[in-house]
């Protein structure tokens, strides 16, 4: 086993859709893809967020793009306007999610 | 039929660069500018605009940007297509051909796409059946149906496509898809029909790339950031369509920036749900479908994209008045920064409490500390912060609370814990809540008209 930054092999982009935020994590190259494919699960993804995401995780698999998109719905405090957060819009996320370590064989 | 057409994308929502529009039409060779003014929020304000004046209630820009640019387009004749006639396209046309007249262009056609706006019709919609409950949480809307301050139906491209079809140099519309304006000269210059769906799909794919500006040319780039170049003068995107579909995302020649696989991949990913049914209401793009090839110097090929047929639905937007909100920031330095900033917004909570002020939410954030990702910042010693923003919001329907809250805010300077600054802004207002309010409607139950101006 040996542990690997998500920040290393990946990057990404986050936006809002209503309450939910989503999160597009794209790997430089095929070897990061096959990784993020294969560690970076929908349950993983809402543990890393405990405590922000307070809904379910929805995952997407993009191959074309070496990309995974999550959507994780109750996330924005009430989302657009109504939400009084800073980042109200999530546009910080992907940033946030990239903080991950993921530990692979 | 032209071999291919050069779109250009202008704007990526009302505030983006005032010059970037500009430098499209002047740095390089386009055939068509398209422009995307309205975010959700944007329109219940030009709502209000026109509740105020109604000659007003379009992206007060546009004239503006006209002036510079006009002659130019007439010139090159290079068309025009913008949703920032908001919730007044035909002012926003009238005002064009203002400055046309001013400036003694002749020839001038302008179109006009209405029909979108459904406000003054929910009651006759709903009295037919349509119950326009909410897209996501499946609540009516007699909830909130007196405080309705805009509902808009989306539109496609077809009713641009219908207009550039009536020889229109310059379309304004309402409530159109932003991925419209951009598929619907495709459709218009190649013969495109509409069961042409991987046809469809790959020119709202186009549009997706184009919508939001230069997130798709370097902007806002999470990836090797530091290495885009000459960011000051970032080229807006181009998207060079073929007939078959095929797209070449690209921008003008010297301008700074960067379109390659992962620029062009960040923004493919921006706001999307489930990439196999990204609906609009032109059909159904499937992006796991996209391939992309980085073709070298911000060229980056667009292809294969699948498409099915569209729904039997528009998607309406509503926008209604929620209550009240208002935030402040008061900035504290070191020693003990954290300290004094959580102690402050105690304080401040405490004599809230004590004016008996009614609040939905209050929420603190430690800007500077971990105000953008929570529990997932890195932990840092307390003491060492140098300084750090603590911000306060509230919300509330209760307007007199909020305003209180405002005037709580600024006493904390001089009542509260030391060495605090940044407060010179005065008195933070409450702002108006617009809540969203998203459900569907039949399609057939809205009908578009395209009107034809001309000078």
């Amino acid at each position: 086993m040996k542990k690997i930054k998500l920040i290393d092999i990946a990057h990404g982009r986050s936006g809002d859709k209503g309450d939910a935020a989503n999160i597009g994590i794209i790997a430089y190259d095929e070897n990061g893809y096959k990784i993020i494919q294969k560690h970076l699960t929908a349950e993983r993804v809402k543990k890393h967020f405990e405590g922000i995401c307070f809904g379910k995780v929805e995952r997407f698999e993009l191959p074309n793009l070496r990309a995974l998109n999550f959507v994780l719905h109750n996330t924005l405090g009430g989302g657009g306007t109504v939400s009084l957060k800073l980042d109200a819009q999530g546009k910080t996320l992907a940033a946030a999610l990239l903080r991950m370590e993921l530990e692979i064989e | 039929m032209k071999e291919k057409i050069r779109i250009a994308s202008g704007q990526g929502f009302w505030g983006d660069l005032i010059d970037a529009p500009y430098n499209q039409v002047f740095r390089g060779e386009i055939d068509y500018l398209v422009m995307d003014y309205l975010a959700e929020v944007t329109m219940s304000i030009l709502q209000k605009q026109k509740n105020k004046n109604p000659e007003l209630g379009y992206a007060r820009d546009i004239p503006e940007l006209m002036k510079r640019i006009l002659p130019e387009c007439k010139q090159k004749n290079i068309k025009i297509i913008t949703n920032g006639g908001g919730v007044n396209p035909t002012s926003c046309a009238n005002a064009i051909l203002d400055v046309a007249n001013k400036m003694g262009i002749k020839n001038l056609r302008v179109a006009v796409v209405i029909g979108d706006d459904i406000k003054e019709r929910t009651d006759e919609i709903i009295s037919a059946g349509v119950l326009l409950n909410n897209m996501e949480t499946g609540e009516p809307i007699t909830k909130i149906k007196d405080k309705i301050l805009s509902a808009n139906v989306y539109f496609g491209a077809f009713p641009i496509v219908e207009a550039l079809k009536q020889n229109a140099d310059i379309v304004i519309t309402g409530r159109t898809t932003d991925t419209g304006l951009t598929l619907a000269p495709m459709i218009y210059e190649f013969g495109w029909n509409k069961n042409d769906y991987d046809l469809l799909a790959a020119g709202t794919v186009a549009g997706h790339i184009l919508e939001c500006g230069a997130q798709s040319s370097g902007g806002n780039f999470l990836g090797d950031w530091k290495s885009v170049p000459n960011m000051a003068d970032i080229g807006f995107p181009i998207a060079e369509a073929y007939p078959n579909g095929e797209v070449i995302i690209t921008k003008h020649e010297n301008t700074g920036g960067r379109v390659s696989f992962e620029t062009v991949a960040e923004q493919l990913l921006y706001e999307i749900g489930d990439p196999k049914n990204y609906i609009t209401p032109d059909c159904i793009a499937d992006f796991t479908s996209i391939k992309l090839e980085d073709l070298g110097k911000d060229r980056v090929r667009v292809y294969d994209v699948k498409g099915s047929p569209e729904t039997e639905f528009y998607k309406v937007s509503c926008s209604y008045s929620d209550g009240y909100s208002s935030s402040a920031t008061l900035t504290y330095s070191w020693p003990e920064a954290l300290t004094k900033a959580k102690a402050a917004d105690d304080i401040l909570r405490k004599r809230m409490e004590n004016l008996n002020l009614q609040f939905e939410e209050i929420r603190t954030e430690l800007v500077g500390y971990n105000a953008c990702h929570g529990p997932l910042a890195k932990q840092l010693n307390e003491d060492d912060i140098n300084e750090v923003v603590l911000r306060v919001a509230v919300r509330s329907k209760d307007y007199n609370s909020v305003e209180r809250f405002g005037k709580e805010i600024a006493p904390l300077i001089l009542t509260g814990p030391p060495s605090v600054t940044g407060f010179a802004g005065g008195r933070p207002k409450p702002s108006e809540v617009v809540a969203y309010w998203p459900a569907l409607i039949p399609k057939k139950l809205v009908e578009h008209q395209v009107k034809i101006f001309e000078v």
